[in-house]
């Protein structure tokens, strides 16, 4: 393995975790809770697939094969794909949403702040850019957590409903594989510890606030997104959003 | 467009000199262009007529996000998938402005909004139409948007102040995802195969009519616009925009390489304006009714979402309410 192979890979997960989360916020189009809702999840899901367009990009170039971003997000195969499995789970209602919304937020932040550090300027330059853009995600899937968590009887429930959904599929977030770990020790990116370690801090002070309790930490079993072992949710996920791309291979949009 | 029949409840328009001291006062600043605003004295018909456009304008925002909503997780590339999220997001923000406008009326959302879904309150007819194809999403930009700038452009001057105020903000953006709708359909015509040609030809066939319905009636047959007209809520007559958007789409339907499906279309040196054929009328009138293609499934869809979020917007009023009796103790 050297170094190159393990960015783009990286940058895979990266860009693939942003554009499977704004996917599932396009889903919601139409159909949120209030106007205000339909605002703030097009905003953020249009942050999100902004990030995922820098990140493949940049995965794009390092390849060098004649594919760009284009293909990486609307020709590979579920295989091939390495967002977070948390991504790809359905939106469920406004609950499973919004958690999973903030599972995703609260790692995404410390992961891109140290990314704004890393040694590749590139990658500093994105991430500095997505910082601005996630640190306002974290604060509204938060509040909204503590909303709903700490809101009525019928919100309450819902939640604790739906953090047994979710929950297993966090262990990606507070663990790193070995391709990780070298890019830390080359510079690249964040330490996968304290990334951790800053989730959990965030991630019990919400469910603390929110009224909620805090879950044993999820432990690994089979799936594995970073080697490409999904759920079964993304595939049909994908067959929607490749759809036109795949009718037409040689086609300009 | 957006108010396609607006109800003026009056049946005839009064002379100066049969108004009231309050009402004559009212039309002189009309007439003098000056702007009305929330605190000022207005006629009751008028105040009800604003309601009733400016809550139709609102509502057909927020149904215009479901035709578009059809296709966004299925954009064939990212830099589409991304115009058209910022397009929706306008597209809420807008009916956010528009509601606003009209609660300076006194009107209330929630209850304007409760009629929207109980059948009782209208929204464009254009968005009872269903998307088909990715082309359609250039052609919705295009031709939709193209005939609401249209409208809205001339509704910048209409005498209410917070309703002609959102549309200048309106119309700056419109402008921008008129211009992005055209580029779908220029990049499909000049860069695309055979079969993305034909999506485009499709599209434009598909929505050239009921694009033209959304300017309204026929001026012989809209009994309130003489009344919007004096009190400058409308400013020019359906049939005058209609015809203004014609002349000015043709030339761009003749830059993609692509034909007008209708066949009386012609240039008419003498009147300078293109002759076009007659309307469907009967199908916009069954449209209008709740008789169109989507109808049903689009009032559905607005209803499910606001029922289903119901348990959220409780969730938000009852957790505000904790947190300031935190403060106050």
């Amino acid at each position: 393995m050297n170094t190159k192979t393990d960015l783009i890979e990286y940058l895979l997960r990266l860009g693939d975790s942003a554009l499977i989360q704004g996917q599932r916020l396009c889903q919601w189009c139409g159909h949120a809770p209030a106007l205000e809702e339909e605002l703030a999840l097009m905003n953020v899901g249009l942050d999100l697939v902004g990030q995922a367009r820098n990140w493949l990009e940049y995965a794009a170039e390092l390849l060098d094969d004649g594919r760009n971003a284009d293909h990486l997000a609307f020709r590979r195969d579920e295989r091939a794909y390495r967002n977070l499995l948390l991504v790809e789970q359905p939106n469920g209602d406004y609950a499973v949403t919004l958690l999973k919304q903030f599972l995703y937020d609260a790692w995404h932040l410390p992961v891109l702040s140290g990314l704004a550090q890393s040694s590749d300027e590139r990658i500093a330059g994105i991430a500095a850019k997505a910082v601005k853009e996630v640190t306002y995600h974290l604060r509204r899937s938060g509040e909204w957590v503590e909303r709903l968590g700490d809101g009525t009887e019928e919100s309450h429930k819902r939640m604790l409903a739906a953090i047994p959904e979710v929950w297993r599929f966090t262990v990606e977030l507070t663990s790193a594989d070995d391709s990780e770990q070298r890019l830390h020790t080359a510079g690249i990116t964040p330490d996968a510890a304290q990334v951790a370690a800053a989730w959990q801090a965030k991630v019990s002070e919400i469910f603390t606030s929110a009224t909620l309790p805090l879950p044993p930490a999820a432990s690994y079993f089979y799936l594995d997104a970073r080697r490409g072992l999904h759920s079964e949710h993304l595939g049909i996920l994908l067959a929607e959003m490749q759809f036109l791309p795949r009718a037409y291979p040689d086609a300009t949009w | 467009m957006y108010a396609q029949l607006v109800e003026t409840g009056v049946k005839r328009i009064k002379a100066l000199s049969e108004m009231s001291e309050q009402e004559r006062a009212f039309q002189e600043k009309i007439d003098a262009e000056i702007k009305i605003e929330a605190k000022n004295w207005m006629p009751d018909a008028y105040r009800q007529t604003l309601i009733r456009q400016i809550s139709q304008h609102a509502h057909s925002e927020i149904v215009g996000m479901l035709p578009e909503g059809n296709w966004v997780t299925r954009a064939p590339s990212l830099k589409r998938k991304l115009q058209l999220m910022a397009k929706i997001q306008d597209e809420a923000g807008h009916g956010l402005y528009l509601y606003s406008a009209m609660e300076t009326l006194g009107a209330d959302r929630d209850e304007e909004i409760a009629k929207l879904h109980n059948g009782k309150a209208k929204y464009s007819s254009i968005f009872n139409y269903p998307t088909l194809n990715w082309a359609d999403m250039g052609a919705v930009g295009w031709l939709v948007d193209g005939a609401a700038i249209v409208n809205q452009v001339v509704l910048q001057r209409t005498s209410y102040g917070p309703y002609s105020r959102a549309m200048v903000r309106i119309c700056k953006e419109e402008s921008f995802h008129q211009r992005q709708g055209y580029e779908i359909l220029l990049t499909l015509m000049r860069e695309g195969n055979q079969a993305q040609k034909d999506m485009v030809q499709d599209a434009i066939n598909r929505l050239w009519w009921p694009s033209l319905m959304m300017f309204g009636p026929s001026d012989e047959h809209s009994p309130n616009s003489a009344q919007s007209m004096a009190w400058k809520i409308k400013r020019q007559s359906n049939d005058e925009l209609r015809q203004r958007f014609i002349d000015q789409t043709i030339p761009q339907l003749e830059l993609l390489g692509c034909t007008c499906p209708d066949p009386h279309l012609k240039w008419n040196a003498e009147r300078g304006h293109y002759d076009f054929g007659e309307i469907q009328w009967s199908e916009f009138y069954e449209v209008l009714k709740g008789n169109g293609p989507c109808n049903q499934e689009r009032v559905a869809t607005r209803r499910k979402a606001i029922e289903d979020g119901a348990w959220v917007r409780e969730a938000a009023v009852a957790h505000a309410r904790k947190k300031q009796n935190k403060n106050v103790a």
